[in-house]
């Protein structure tokens, strides 16, 4: 295959990846791998035995769960490691550990951590008060023994795993704002303080285990919060080490070095490899070339590049590789460009409030004036202050937020967890609410709605065997109207001595056998009706009708989201006779054509400011900045980075469908959230009246706090069935 | 009396011991990979 071709692009034995390797004390070095597309048993094995085979190799791991493959080693080369993995057939990228990641991996420890120390208490806790609670005639000094031990387990368990909560409420209070930790806090502490007190004057209620089950049910709800968010970090990380591409730049000595694409400078000659990608604006400077310039323009014919002719980032070559002299640095390419555009509209998108969020701020006043007025009422009423000030704090343990706690996070990963299994990567917790709330789907149209590549469409038409013979030569070559041919024959031979004329075709055979597939003009046709034409010896040449075409599964999606009342555009920087075809075809009577990247993020820009909420499926480079701008993005699996890092879902696949499937999900997350407000909202309702007239023995709080986060948790879990909603 | 000072004892002997377990077993890194986890079962060591 192109493997000889590719292989430029690769970085050779004398490039620098040195900085990639970190050195241990013991004098091996380790060196992280990103590895694309490995998922089950066979590519773990296929990948370490590989790896470990190379000389001076120690240890080698792979991590099925973050892609990530771990090396350590004595001096071997990195090149040699990315080389093999290449090799055993997985797209690998030196990984760059951002100094965050550790942070977040001793976040997720020390939660666990709180987790289980929480979970133990909880347990022998309530082991203990049971007894209490089933045993009105114990004996006084028995009692006062379990109040001891209960307490001697639940304060400092308490203490410890309520670190969480506590931190984050202290930070919420030096910063002046008022955050749900801060009840949680304060109804833990002050719940261990009142139980403290009882246990000392012999009483008979402690709350030792409420404050034990709070801070255990609470902290399984900022778990999966954790788990959520890091998944989304993750995926943005991964995608950021793929940005971060190496190019091949010539040194004043001539050698060729490999260098971070960041660090290219204007007047810089680079080397792009046929198959890679331009890094940087620039002049041609050694012989023509054809780009493919569909991920920029949308426009699937490659087109035609001579010496001098200046070419855009984010191009790929796909004809001879050439040597180009950056007229650019990164920062003023126009994928930086769009990279500006793009970090503007995330900002612009990060002032969405999310419901936990809303509802917090609704809740918390609430909960603090009406233990304040129950506290305010008790003494009117004549009772004694340690009675009042009991029956306050009895009103904020009860109202404490444990279903609402775990009310949302619940939802939200088991809905991510189940589009996930549907090929749906979901890079943050609020996308899912974002995308419950659209009213308007924009696609793009290459690539997105349609396949974003040229396919065979006469092939019925074509006299028998042409396509056979036509293959034989398009096999040997990479053009995307050649593959497009291979593509339509399936698997055959090659012929011998294939020769490739950069911007005109293919050519085999001598003299009166000669064979070629390419232009018109290199056929000698005189229609131009056809995207490429074979002609062999004198013949009559034959052409072939190539166009991109919808992807299957386009027009029950246009349907199936017009069926559920839901606008449906098109924006596309192709022309207009194209565009509207397609638009017919595919069920679509709002569509934009031969628009700008701008143009396209102005669209959004105006919709937004009429008050649409849009969801925008695209797949290019030019749709990143209209990405960012849309209240929430889907992004296929074939997009470019800058898209999927752009997106806030990424399909995995080839199908367009899972597309409905998410807003499906979405919706129905968003009902089971509110539910679950619902819920937690009438347990409150019940309980703190209760409460506040002094009924709530610590039996009840433990009941009803462990009963409203059971249900909401199972109500969550309705959303995971294995029916289609 | 006795006996159930024996009882509480191992109860909480028991669950301080399943609690350390389960700290070892995050600290030598066994939650990392579940994904891999769940698929090297079906690799043949050799």
């Amino acid at each position: 295959m192109g493997t000889v071709n590719l292989s430029l692009s690769q970085p050779s034995m004398r490039d620098d990846l040195s900085r990639y390797m970190r050195r241990a004390e013991n004098g091996s070095d380790s060196f992280e791998v990103s590895v694309k597309g490995a998922r089950c048993a066979n590519c773990i094995a296929k990948i370490e035995k590989g790896v470990a085979a190379i000389p001076g190799v120690e240890n080698v791991r792979l991590n099925l769960s973050t892609g990530k493959l771990l090396v350590v080693s004595q001096g071997v080369a990195p090149q040699k490691i990315l080389q093999r993995v290449q090799d055993i057939g997985y797209e690998a990228q030196p990984f760059e550990a951002a100094d965050t990641l550790n942070a977040d991996e001793v976040e997720g420890q020390f939660l666990l951590r709180c987790l289980a120390v929480s979970g133990f208490a909880t347990v022998f806790v309530m082991g203990l008060v049971e007894g209490i609670w089933y045993g009105p005639d114990m004996a006084d000094s028995t009692r006062q023994l379990f109040f001891g031990l209960a307490g001697a387990v639940a304060v400092p368990a308490s203490l410890y795993a309520g670190q969480p909560f506590f931190r984050s409420a202290w930070r919420g209070l030096v910063a002046r704002s008022v955050n749900m930790d801060i009840p949680i806090s304060l109804a833990v502490l002050l719940a261990l303080g009142l139980s403290i007190y009882q246990a000392g004057s012999h009483g008979a209620h402690t709350y030792f285990d409420a404050a034990v089950m709070l801070v255990f049910l609470l902290l399984i709800g900022r778990y999966l919060d954790f788990r959520l968010r890091d998944r989304a970090r993750g995926a943005a990380r991964h995608l950021l080490t793929l940005q971060s591409l190496l190019v091949r730049r010539r040194t004043a000595a001539g050698d060729m070095e490999t260098v971070a694409a960041k660090e290219v400078a204007p007047g810089d000659q680079l080397l792009v490899a046929t198959g890679d990608r331009i890094p940087v604006n620039g002049v041609i400077e050694d012989h023509g070339t054809e780009l493919d310039l569909s991920l920029v323009t949308g426009e699937i014919l490659p087109q035609r590049v001579d010496v001098g002719s200046p070419v855009q980032a984010g191009t790929i070559v796909i004809g001879q590789a050439v040597a180009l002299r950056a007229t650019a640095a990164v920062e003023n390419s126009l994928v930086a460009d769009l990279a500006r555009l793009l970090e503007a509209g995330q900002q612009s998108r990060s002032t969405y409030v999310r419901l936990a969020d809303r509802a917090a701020a609704l809740y918390v006043p609430v909960v603090f004036s009406l233990s304040f007025f129950a506290l305010i009422g008790w003494l009117v009423a004549g009772a004694p202050l340690s009675q009042a000030v009991t029956n306050a704090i009895a009103v904020l343990i009860i109202t404490c937020p444990c279903a609402l706690g775990l009310a949302v996070p619940a939802v939200q990963i088991v809905a991510t967890e189940r589009l996930f299994k549907r090929g749906v990567f979901v890079k943050s917790g609020d996308a899912l609410e974002r995308l419950a709330e659209i009213d308007t789907v924009i696609f793009d149209k290459t690539g997105t709605l349609t396949e974003g590549m040229p396919v065979l469409l006469n092939a019925q038409s074509l006299p028998p065997g042409i396509l056979e013979r036509a293959a034989r030569i398009a096999r040997a070559s990479r053009h995307p109207l050649a593959r497009a041919i291979a593509a339509a024959a399936g698997d055959g031979p090659v012929a011998a001595d294939v020769r490739e004329t950069a911007g005109a075709g293919l050519e085999t055979g001598t003299g009166h056998d000669v064979e070629r597939l390419g232009s018109a003009s290199w056929c000698d046709a005189l229609e131009r009706d056809y995207q490429l034409w074979y002609r062999r010896g004198m013949e009559p040449p034959i052409g072939f009708h190539l166009q991109d075409r919808l992807r299957p599964d386009s027009v029950a999606l246009v349907r199936s989201l017009a069926s559920r009342g839901l606008k449906v555009e098109m924006l596309s920087g192709d022309n207009a006779d194209n565009v509207r075809a397609m638009a017919q075809e595919v069920g679509i009577a709002s569509w934009f054509a031969g628009i700008t990247p701008q143009q396209k993020a102005v669209r959004l820009q105006v919709l937004r400011e009429q008050g649409s909420r849009v969801l925008m499926v695209g797949d290019g480079i030019n749709d990143a900045a209209a990405m960012a701008l849309a209240h929430v993005s889907i992004a296929p699996g074939t997009a470019t980075d800058i898209s999927q890092r752009a997106s806030d879902m990424v399909l995995r696949g080839n199908a367009l469908s899972p597309v409905v499937e998410a807003f499906d999900v979405a919706r129905k997350a968003r009902r089971l959230v509110l539910v679950n407000f619902a819920l937690a909202a009438a347990y409150n309702l019940t309980a703190i009246p209760l409460a506040a007239m002094g009924y709530v023995t610590p039996l009840i709080a433990a009941a009803t706090m462990a009963g409203s986060s059971l249900l909401v948790v199972l109500n969550a879990l309705r959303l995971a069935g294995g029916r289609s909603p | 009396m006795n006996g159930m000072a024996l009882i509480i004892a191992s109860a909480l002997l028991v669950g301080l011991g399943a609690l350390a377990l389960l700290l070892w077993a995050l600290r030598s890194k066994q939650y990392e990979d579940l994904d891999g986890a769940a698929a090297r079962i079906l690799l043949d060591d050799d």
